[in-house]
């Protein structure tokens, strides 16, 4: 039980970081990535708080034998660049362009403004399928 | 606090709104040994991907979330959502958003906070790759009309 509870806690910190910082304000992000309109700034910083601890917590990381509640680390590779890394971030990006959103906040969203998240929640979690179905 | 130039911009919110961001980050990396991917989470948790995190643990995160941006909105510290467009552009958004993050292996999340905090070449190209992407397409919605004021 101890590792679920964790992770939920990370999960309410990472919400409530959210939507303290504007980035579950889609006309907010959209402002950010206006850099030939009215740009705002913003996400400049919900990056550099949001690094700022994690960058120490890769540190500590390195000096531990394993994570605190489990079995051992099971992280993703680092080096590997391919055309589906590449294509993947150009769709990506584009949807956020038009959206505003990004997986992180549209889930936040879903709790302030579930109509309009829940569309575009239902439409992440269909192009999520049609990936996997497409992959074989 | 207000930037000199952008009178819109909320500085202090997103740095301390960041700060929890990476928090919550820095626990699923030492507590669990994991990536906080939002993407990733959300996939694991529905059911489309069956490898990564055991479902109990990504079925946590993904229900915490929203439910730390309830809270966070209900001690009035959240701020107000504002959709931008028609809903066709959020279903168009989202289709794109979902398969875009699955065939990149991450997001934001995974790939900004988690990877350039790590200094993973992977992540560097790929949040460098959707950022530019970003930009470019709201400068093409921008140039055709889409986005006014």
């Amino acid at each position: 039980m101890k590792a679920p509870a964790i992770s939920l806690l990370a999960g309410l910190l990472f919400g409530a970081g959210l939507a303290v910082s504007g980035m579950a304000d889609p006309a907010r992000v959209r402002a950010f990535l206006d850099l030939f309109g009215a740009w705002d700034p913003m996400l400049a910083f919900v990056m550099a708080g949001a690094l700022m601890p994690m960058t120490i917590a890769w540190l500590v990381q390195q000096r531990m034998p394993r994570p605190i509640a489990c079995e051992a680390f099971d992280l993703p590779g680092t080096g590997l660049l391919d055309a589906k890394l590449l294509l993947g971030a150009i769709l990506f990006g584009i949807g956020w362009g038009i959206g505003g959103l990004c997986p992180g906040p549209a889930l936040a969203d879903l709790a302030i403004a579930p109509s309009e998240a829940g569309i575009f929640v239902v439409a992440m979690l269909a192009g999520m399928t049609a990936h996997r179905i497409t992959r074989g | 606090m207000m930037l000199p130039g952008f009178p819109d911009a909320m500085p202090a919110a997103g740095l301390a709104g960041g700060l929890l961001i990476g928090l919550a980050a820095a626990i699923m990396l030492l507590g669990l040994g994991r990536i906080a991917g939002v993407s990733g989470m959300l996939a694991r948790a529905s059911g489309i991907a069956d490898t990564g995190a055991p479902r109990v643990i990504a079925l946590a995160f993904v229900i915490g979330l929203p439910l730390g941006a309830l809270l966070a909105t209900l001690a009035s510290s959240g701020v107000e959502p504002r959709f931008t467009g028609s809903i066709p552009q959020l279903v168009i958004a989202g289709l794109l958003v979902g398969f875009g993050t699955r065939l990149g292996s991450g997001c934001t999340s995974g790939h900004g906070v988690c990877g350039l905090s790590r200094f993973s070449r992977r992540s560097m190209v790929a949040t460098l790759t959707f950022m530019t992407s970003g930009f470019a397409t709201v400068g093409l919605m921008r140039a055709f009309g889409f986005i006014n004021g």
